[in-house]
């Protein structure tokens, strides 16, 4: 049976035992009858049992899609973005609802999720109303008779696959912009982390026409491939590992459609030697940026999860900063004074067991963590790590290869030129941190870092209209900001002669 | 020469499992994100391995790749492939029945690595049919717990 003790207070009637899909506006279950069940990283607990779909789910959410394209196309954007702030305003009203499900299915602490998760989720479907009413087309003279007008299209029906570490943030990545800019959508959430979504459908189910937003629910290989591969989509939105990364564009090269890929990455978080010139509240930030490893258990593409600090005062800020670690409070993520909630699943913890396994054979020194943390009572069945701290040198393992975890590996560079060389080492490039007093360390190695992101003097803010996305292997295509409109629609060019007289050609 | 890859007992029984139901496979050990950092295992039809990838063993008759940057940092290490329970969405064939491959690693002794030096660059790219594969054996992991 659901364990549902511990949501907020009546709220329990708005939680189901199980979840069908979401297709042409309504709930259907899935066609082969199959499901799966749901558990929580926290305790092992049982949420609820979820449509494990397949290639017929699919085709179904499809056509309902497809039926609902040319009416959503014509929806005037000022209804549009009137429907999205709708649905803004529900993510709202049900704020501790959606961020205890969040933290339920995902291990992520609840001071994150009513922080951060929900609340932003909720902002960017407002700031894709905001763009889609700003938007305008553009008109070329060319010549006195020759005109060219450029209109901004929907592409049509689009494909987006979600993973699991933020659920419903990365879902309102996605869908808003595909939905404000005119396009029906077909959404596969990640398997181990469907709640949210499908709690968020109960709440707007109503809102969209039907047939605009359709959710299928179940594995990768049984639904995400059917869906990727599919050619009755337009484009597809992917944000995942690097293989399957790769899988999707093959697919995406038989049916010549574009695509958005968010990858891996191995992000430096760069701390200069100035930022210890005084005790202060910005050496405080520093520490904290620093810490900031551990946000999210570390199960963000953007992980600070190599550290450079400057040789000067390396001994120093490490002790220092390590000592910041070491407080760390790591427990039930739904205690509000929880830090750092569950892995999202037990291969997860494994997976990052063997990394940590790794960074010891390769001869990093450990300066805090390093294993499992065992808590006491339920909780005894969840997934839980210390938050661990490396120090060793950049062409390690631990350095090299995303963890996806609670893990830092930390070294040291002597000039800025060091550190942009040891920072830019690496096949990915999605974030950076850069600290330091120095508009001209911060900006020097701001431009030079090969990343998307580089934070500046600050780390893990997801701001809507701050474009995001990867250089190098963490993938293309910039999110959560108004220039992914452009990869969500298509340009038509109307190339008008006003003149009455023949080209003289013929 | 010490094999690069190597699976567990109860790996090679799921590899088998897989390919009865699935057909002819092919393993590309992913890098980051989410699921990733893992062996995603596919129909062969269904991932073209690329010029570049690196072929790291044969396991059942199914090729095993590796990114061509991603290999920089294996080369001196035996990866041995196992099997766990719950967890991580992946596009990968076995985690629809709730099961992951996942990897551990051995740093190879000095000796092991001067005969990986000695034995040459690796295999990259495609296997063709008439390909002999002369290093990548299976077995047990002593090292898996």
């Amino acid at each position: 049976m659901p364990n549902n003790q511990q949501l907020p207070a009546g709220t329990h009637a708005q939680l189901r035992p199980r979840y069908d899909n979401f297709i042409g506006g309504k709930w259907a279950a899935p066609v082969k009858g199959r499901y799966f069940t749901d558990k929580s990283p926290i305790d092992g607990s049982t949420l609820c049992e979820v449509a494990r779909s397949d290639a017929d789910d699919v085709e179904q959410a499809l056509d309902a899609a497809h039926a609902a394209r040319s009416g959503w196309a014509r929806t005037s954007p000022t209804e549009r973005a009137r429907l999205l702030n709708k649905i803004a305003d529900r993510i709202d009203e049900n704020l501790e609802l959606l961020a205890s499900v969040e933290t339920r299915d995902n291990g992520k602490p609840i001071r994150e999720t009513l922080n951060a998760d929900v609340p932003l989720s909720a902002d960017h479907f407002r700031y894709f109303a905001a763009c889609i009413r700003a938007e305008e087309g553009s008109i070329g003279e060319i010549d006195h008779d020759t005109i060219a007008y450029h209109f901004r299209e929907p592409m049509g029906v689009v494909g987006q696959i979600i993973p699991w570490n933020f659920p419903l943030l990365m879902a309102s990545w996605k869908m808003a912009p595909a939905l404000v800019a005119g396009n029906c959508v077909v959404i596969k959430p990640a398997s181990d982390t469907p709640m949210s979504l499908a709690v968020l459908m109960d709440l707007i189910g109503d809102v969209l026409p039907p047939g605009v937003l359709n959710v299928v629910f179940g594995h990768g290989s049984e639904v995400g491939s059917p869906l990727a591969r599919n050619p009755r989509i337009a484009k597809i939105s992917f944000t995942g590992e690097t293989t399957t990364g790769r899988q999707i564009m093959q697919y995406a090269s038989e049916t010549i459609i574009p695509q958005t890929m968010e990858l891996g990455g191995k992000s430096p978080n760069i701390f200069f030697a100035d930022v210890m010139e005084q005790n202060d509240d910005f050496l405080d930030k520093a520490l904290e940026g620093f810490a900031l490893f551990a946000f999210n258990k570390g199960e963000v593409c953007t992980c600070p999860s190599r550290a450079l600090v400057q040789e000067s005062i390396f001994d120093e800020f490490v002790e220092k900063a390590v000592a910041r670690v070491a407080r760390i409070k790591v427990g039930d993520p739904l205690d509000p004074t929880t830090q750092m909630g569950a892995q999202c699943s037990y291969g997860q913890l494994e997976k990052i067991l063997s990394y940590i396994d790794v960074g010891k054979q390769e001869g990093a020194k450990c300066m805090t963590g390093g294993e499992r943390a065992h808590l006491p009572g339920l909780l005894g069945e969840g997934f839980y790590l210390k938050p661990t701290v490396f120090v060793g040198h950049n062409k390690m393992r631990i350095f090299q290869e995303e963890i996806f975890g609670p893990v830092l590996s930390v070294t040291k560079f002597k000039t800025l030129e060091d550190a942009i060389e040891i920072g830019n080492d690496t096949i990915y490039g999605l974030g950076a941190g850069v600290w330091s007093r120095s508009v001209n360390n911060t900006y020097r190695v701001g431009r030079e870092i090969q990343a998307g992101r580089v934070w500046t003097n600050c780390y893990h803010v997801y701001p809507a209209h701050a474009a995001f996305g990867g250089y190098k292997q963490s993938g293309f295509g910039r999110e959560t900001h108004k220039m992914i409109l452009d990869h969500y629609q298509q340009t038509k060019n109307l190339l008008v002669s006003y003149s009455t007289k023949a080209l003289g050609l013929f | 020469m010490p094999a690069s890859v190597i699976f567990t007992r109860q790996a090679m029984i799921l590899t088998k499992e897989l390919q009865e139901t699935f057909g002819h496979l092919i393993f590309h050990l992913s890098g980051g994100c989410c699921e990733g950092s893992a062996p995603m295992c596919f129909r062969q039809s269904d991932f073209k391995a690329g010029a570049r990838d690196v072929l790291l063993g044969m396991v059942e008759g199914c090729p095993f790749f590796v990114g061509s940057e991603h290999y920089k940092y294996l080369v001196y290490c035996q990866l041995t492939v196992g099997v766990t329970t719950g967890g991580g969405d992946s596009f990968s064939l076995e985690a629809a029945e709730g099961v992951r491959f996942i990897v551990r690693s051995r740093l190879f002794t000095d000796q092991e690595s001067a005969e990986i030096d000695a034995s040459g660059p690796p295999h990259t790219g495609p296997i063709a049919s008439k390909t002999t594969i002369s290093f990548g054996v299976c077995g047990d992991a002593q090292r898996w717990p």
